[in-house]
């Protein structure tokens, strides 16, 4: 008996263990087929390490032999799918990641053989692409992790953006610009939170009339009033870049991490505090618990209405700071639906992440990394169209939906309304 | 609990009715609270409402006054070109509800199988973009093939794009919300490269060559008034619909999937297949809505097209209810504000977005009818509501 | 007599019930107060005004004699007053100590969660009651037995003296039972005071002090444990003689119905639950599959009914094998499931109660005619079940959700027994109900028996099993502890079973099956 529930066991891994191995051997496969045939011997892809105006300290540009470089990478993951087929690894995030490495390297070398490519520029610009997907997706950590629902991060960041830039412009001073748009995201959270908890609102319907509404306004008051007076209403200017001293001086990394404005800072101090929070405090304790059993909460007299209003609030707070990140962070200007679904890239973050708030910061850089990577291989001018390239970061988002990568749970009683 | 009372007959024909006329009075007092808040958002902005709101009312019905005298003129001199250009803004209303009724029904559908298809535009413009195809590249076929080819490409385009979140979701858990709305941006960029290469006219702009005659949807008044067959055919297709919904085992089995999936997968029904079915008649519609704009009213596909259809097919469905015939006169509704606000943005300088502050207003009213029956002081009724979505799935 | 709590006169109504009807009880200090009322009598709402979850139409509440407010729970924890609810109030993603302290947490420098705090605390406590637990364990990890005891630590950590514990034993096997009272023994002697909700005669004339019965949301009266007996205490109760046990004939078993072999089958977070079971059902008997909630049953009838897929084994149904077919293709070979869930599985509550009736069978003749529903026979159908199973309400067309929770069961009843059946599936037929439907759905399964169906009776209330079944296997962690004559079981030695102990090591489960 004892024995059979053993081989029993097993027998849904052993399929999975060769589905990953199967899986792994095709792209080997695949890597041949693309990249290894199509390099020529002897040429050389260039990657540039430095990047042009940074502090960094310079360093030599890595050069690699782009044909051997491919059948490296080809072999790396010919020589894992097979130890997995044969022997089994325990971390699939282990082997998804030489997965991802090993192509993507192998692509790079073979798009920009015999060229140069920018590594330092893609990964630094990795980090603020990925700026606005991390604040929607931690406004829907923050949200759901006490059970609500809020798809209306793309309608918020909207808003945000455009007051931004107009208080910006207004003022002469970005800084009142940014509080006016964390200002305002909470407002509007604020209303979303009404409606779900005190008329009980469909949580998914609330949020799209929140993204209706904020096109609908952000347009009307574009088209009514910025067009005409783009110099007095529309024309902030953007945040500096703040380098931190000494530590932007480390090559690669200098440029990435310590050389951004400070939006992009915000970001990351916000998903450290939003860690703490959550994990460390009575708050964040609450908070859970009203996600998960709201009733169990209730009878121990935590306030689940109080929790949820305020986590909301909280949320639109950050989203409201990533709309900034599109005007005053970025261009400096509001353009009409600007944010481009990056709320909802947000979103799927989120669930990749698994609604926690370093999850949801690492998968916000994958798609920052999509992001990135697609504007640079426009640069090098491949042979992809690059409207296909531009929808590389909804096709990966689609994909990280399906759960093929490990599936998330999320918060039990996430989308419910609390009725006492 | 203890003694329940059992209503009596008589209470519950008299609830009935009670249910049938706030079902009724909800609607309609969401969208004049939409219209009111419009209002102040017009004053706040510095423009007179009557001014907005008159050239509204003209540019959706026309005017009455104008509509008499042409009558006369008919009568009296047998000219009928003063009639038809007074009734000129209220057919062209209906021109603009025809795709809004079959993207509302792309909703709908949706919505009684619990799936939130928020990704009717991409399907709306994938579906245009396949009856152009069929439009133009065939020649030389009478209208009778030409005509439905065409419909049906639109609808096989919208349908497929539909089918791809519907099998997601079934086979995966994905939630449909975020992926239909990524298939929106796909097809956006795909219609791109399509408009810019493989699709795309001699000339300089990237739209599609026009359509053959015998792919048109016929009108039937001469220009400039647009009215054609698609809005009949719309109205066709809510019917349809309702049937399909209400009378057979398939819509059975997708309202039982909608409204308990557990009870309906222990009834026996197959969930994956409903929902993949459910997703490519939603899709379907989307497209059919694609289509009866190229076919009956543009005869071309360029960048942009289907702007805003997807998030005003919610509006639509929710304001409808869900029901085929609800979706229908929130169509009107739609068609009418749609039609009038082009004239009030030329005559009142109102950007033509007020309407959508007023559809995102219209949305939250009807989702929350409660907010309604506290500003008007209406005494609830404790009606069973439809469950519309269910987080993130599984 | 000082009495520690009193509730005076409290009226509760819901739209279209009273639930509570000028209900006045009175609780010694030091003692267990047994309130006993069958479902629906309304136990519940009374505890839940008393912990500040519902709040009083009329009436007060008193403690140590002076009237108090309790707006809400923190009200009722500063009154002393703490409660066990029957659904735990647990987060099963949270450790104990998390658990526990939630709602009251202690913190280090004023910002972050003093876990070490709490739990020595938990382990004072566990010490003090001999309530054992690992503090830092998680919740879902824990059985149901420990659970209950957390939820013991829950209310003593926040330093309750009157405890309300609101079916307490619904979930627990004898023994367990056993076990519980000893700790509220164990409470009483350290001077907490309790008052215990229960809907089981027996068990309170073994564990309370003082005993009142409610009934239709009143006070139908008092009685000193001393002087009941089970027929007197069911006679309040139900408000006329209960015939507690079903009039059967002797079982006339013929060819087996459905055969398991060797199953085993994964839950939906595809966790092990039924782990290698055999057995088979014969026409013309009721097997009834005895365990604590949790103990795989749910998985084992889903995988029978094709809701859940099948890892291995095999199952037959009249020498056909079924296992991993569709639900619909067990249905059509003559399977009739009355879910365990019937608010979840067993009906649409947004469809008519007409629908309903037809939910399984809406394809075929009758019902349907190619793909068009046939409404007159649909509404024909409805209306005669409704009348043939006694189904309370005023017309078919009103939405089932409207029913009351027995008139639910009948109309899933009704349906699912007005087909032809071979095979019987019934899980936890009566949870929930009031005595009338109980009997009358009791009746309803033997019938089937006696018509030549075979049928499964799954439930974790051994009194129902004991009254229904003719032979009955006891499930524990996903096995067949031993499946054995029902006129040979006693409630002592299935509640053995039930807990994982074999009492005979010499008994043989496979030669039961055979015999």
């Amino acid at each position: 008996m004892t024995n059979s529930t053993v081989a029993h066991k097993s027998a849904s891994e052993k399929r999975k263990q060769i589905a990953y191995g199967l899986t792994l051997l095709v792209v080997g496969f695949l890597i041949y087929l693309f990249f290894g045939r199509n390099t020529e011997a002897g040429v050389v892809t260039t990657f540039g390490l430095n990047l042009a105006g940074s502090q960094a300290l310079k360093i030599p540009d890595l050069v690699v032999p782009a044909q051997t470089t491919v059948y490296m990478m080809m072999a790396l993951v010919v020589f894992v799918g097979a130890y997995q087929l044969a022997r089994g690894v325990r971390s699939t995030g282990l082997l998804l990641g030489i997965l991802a490495f090993a192509f993507i390297f192998a692509f790079l070398t073979w798009a920009a053989q015999a060229k140069s490519f920018n590594l330092a520029g893609m990964l630094s610009s990795m980090l603020v692409r990925a700026t606005p997907i991390a604040l929607a997706a931690l406004c829907g950590v923050i949200s759901e992790r006490s059970a609500v629902i809020n798809i209306g991060a793309e309608g918020i960041m909207l808003i945000s953006a455009q007051v931004a830039v107009v208080v910006g412009t207004l003022t002469k001073n970005l800084y009142a610009g940014l509080l006016a748009a964390i200002l305002i995201g909470g407002v509007v959270a604020a209303l979303h939170a009404f409606l779900v908890i005190r008329f009980k609102v469909d949580q998914i319907v609330s949020g799209v009339a929140i993204n209706i509404f904020g096109a609908g306004i952000t347009s009307f008051i574009s088209s009514r009033f910025l067009q005409s007076g783009t110099n007095t209403l529309n024309n902030s200017g953007t945040f500096p870049i703040i380098s931190i001293p000494i530590l932007s001086k480390i090559p690669v990394l200098g440029p990435m991490l310590f050389e951004n404005n400070i939006v992009v800072y915000l970001m990351v101090l916000v998903v450290v505090a939003m860690h703490i929070v959550l994990f460390y405090t009575p708050w964040g304790l609450r908070t859970r618990a009203v996600g998960e059993h709201p009733k169990a909460a209730d009878t121990l007299g935590v306030n689940v209405y109080l929790i949820r209003y305020v986590n909301v609030i909280i949320g639109g707070l950050i989203a409201g700071l990533g709309g900034a990140y599109f005007t005053i962070g970025s261009v400096g200007r509001f353009d009409e639906t600007m944010t481009a679904g990056k709320g909802f890239i947000g979103l799927a973050a989120m669930i990749f992440g698994k609604w926690n708030p370093f999850g949801a910061f690492a998968s916000s850089m994958l798609f920052g990394f999509a992001d990135s990577l697609q504007v640079k291989l426009q640069i090098l001018r491949i042979s992809i169209p690059s409207e296909f390239l531009l929808m590389a970061p909804y096709i990966v988002t689609m994909i990280v939906l399906t759960g093929i990568i490990g599936r998330a749970i999320p918060p039990a009683a996430d989308g419910q309304p609390y009725e006492k | 609990m203890s003694a329940t009372v059992p209503p009596s007959k008589k209470t519950e024909t008299k609830k009935a009715g009670a249910a049938l006329g706030q079902a009724l009075l909800v609607p309609s007092l969401a969208v004049v609270t939409g219209l009111l808040i419009g209002a102040i958002v017009i004053v706040a902005s510095g423009a007179s409402v009557t001014k907005a709101y008159g050239a509204l009312f003209a540019g959706s019905f026309g005017n009455p006054i104008n509509f008499f005298s042409a009558l006369q003129v008919l009568f009296s001199s047998g000219d009928s070109a003063p009639l038809l250009k007074a009734i000129y803004p209220f057919t062209e209303s209906l021109v603009t509800a025809t795709p809004y009724i079959f993207a509302g029904l792309s909703v709908a559908v949706g919505f009684r199988c619990g799936l939130f298809n928020i990704g009717a535009e991409g399907q709306f413009f994938v579906g245009a973009l396949c009856s152009a195809f069929v439009g133009y590249s065939l020649k030389g076929l009478p209208m009778l093939i030409h005509l439905p080819l065409a419909l049906l490409g639109g609808a096989l385009g919208g349908g497929i794009w539909g089918m791809i979140p519907g099998y997601l979701k079934a086979r995966f858990g994905a939630h449909e919300v975020v992926n239909t709305i990524m298939m929106n941006w796909i097809a956006f960029k795909f219609s791109d490269w399509l408009l810019n290469g493989p699709m795309k006219a001699s000339g300089f702009r990237p739209v599609t060559p026009n359509i053959e005659a015998s792919a048109e949807l016929p009108r039937f008044f001469a220009d400039p008034l647009r009215f054609n067959l698609g809005f009949f055919l719309a109205l066709l297709f809510a019917y349809l619909v309702y049937w399909f919904l209400f009378k057979t085992t398939l819509g059975f089995e997708i309202r039982s999937v909608g409204a308990n999936p557990d009870a309906a997968k222990y009834a026996g029904m197959n969930i994956i297949k409903n929902f993949v079915l459910v997703m490519a008649i939603s899709g379907g519609l989307a497209g059919l809505a694609g289509s009866a704009q190229v076919l009956g009213v543009d005869h071309w596909v360029g960048q942009g097209f289907s702007a805003g259809y997807g998030f005003d097919a919610i509006a639509l469905a929710l304001l409808g209810k869900s029901h085929p015939f609800g979706v229908v006169l929130a169509a009107l509704l739609f068609g009418f504000l749609r039609s009038g606000a082009t004239n009030m943005q030329s005559m009142a300088g109102i950007p033509i977005d007020i309407i959508s502050i007023i559809q995102g207003l219209i949305i939250v009213f009807i989702a929350a009818p409660d907010i309604i029956r506290w500003l008007y002081r209406i005494r609830s009724l404790k009606t069973e509501e439809t469950v519309l979505t269910r987080g993130w799935g599984k | 007599m000082t009495h520690v709590l009193e509730l005076q006169g409290i009226t509760k109504r819901f739209p279209g019930v009273i639930a509570n009807d000028q209900v006045s009880i009175a609780l010694r200090e030091g003692k267990i107060l047994a309130l006993l009322g069958e479902n629906g009598a309304g136990k519940t709402t009374l505890m839940n005004i008393l912990y500040g979850l519902y709040k009083p139409d009329e009436g007060q509440i008193l403690v140590r004699g002076k009237a108090v407010d309790i707006q809400d729970p923190n009200d009722a924890i500063k009154n002393g007053i703490g409660m066990v609810h029957q659904h735990f109030m647990l987060v099963p993603v949270m450790t104990v100590t998390e658990n526990v302290m939630l709602g009251v947490e202690p913190t280090k420098n004023g910002v972050f969660l003093d876990q070490a705090k709490v739990a020595r605390r938990i382990r004072e406590i566990s010490d003090q009651y001999g309530l054992e637990v690992d503090p830092f364990a998680y919740i879902k990890d824990l059985p149901v037995g420990i659970q209950q005891r957390v939820e013991i630590i829950k209310v003593l950590y926040r330093q309750a003296d009157i405890l309300i514990l609101d079916e307490p034993t619904a979930v627990l096997t004898p023994q367990e039972v056993d076990g519980l009272f000893k700790i509220l023994q164990t409470l009483i002697e350290k001077g907490k005071s309790i008052i215990f909700i229960t809907h089981k005669l027996k068990e309170v004339m073994h564990a309370a002090d003082d005993i009142t019965v409610i009934r239709l949301g009143k006070v139908v009266g008092s009685i000193d444990p001393k002087d009941a007996t089970p027929e007197k205490l069911a006679t309040m109760m139900v408000g006329r003689d209960v015939n507690l046990v079903v009039d059967k004939k002797p079982a006339q078993p013929k060819e087996a119905a459905l055969v398991v072999d060797d199953l085993f089958v994964r839950d939906e977070n595809e966790n092990p639950a039924v782990r290698g079971v055999s057995f088979e059902v014969r026409k013309g008997e009721v097997l009834g599959v005895a365990g604590v909630q949790g103990n795989g049953q749910t998985e084992l009838v889903y995988a029978l009914t094709g809701l859940l897929p099948v890892e291995e084994g095999k199952i037959q149904l009249l020498g056909q094998p079924i296992h991993n077919a569709n639900p619909r293709t067990i249905l059509e070979r003559g399977v009739s499931h009355v879910p365990e869930d019937r608010q979840r599985h067993g009906l649409i509550l947004s469809f008519p109660i007409h629908d309903n009736l037809m939910l399984c069978t809406y394809y075929k003749s009758p019902f349907a005619r190619g793909v068009v529903l046939q409404e007159k026979a649909i509404f024909s159908n409805a209306e005669e079940l409704v009348e043939q199973y006694d189904v309370r309400t005023p017309n078919i067309y009103v939405n089932v959700g409207t029913l009351s929770g027995g008139n639910q069961q009948k109309v899933i009843i009704a349906r699912e027994l007005s087909r032809p059946t071979e095979l019987l599936i019934a899980a936890q037929p009566t949870r929930g109900l009031d005595v009338g439907s109980i009997e009358y759905i009791h009746k309803q399964i033997i019938k089937k028996r006696d018509d030549g169906a075979g049928v499964m009776v799954v439930s974790s209330e051994l009194d129902e099993i004991l009254a229904l079944s003719d032979r009955i296997a006891v499930m524990y962690k996903g096995r067949i502890m031993e499946i054995l004559d029902a006129k040979k079981a006693s409630k002592e030695y299935l509640g053995l079973l039930m807990a994982g102990i074999h009492p005979s090591e010499t008994s043989n489960p496979q030669q039961e099956i055979n015999l």
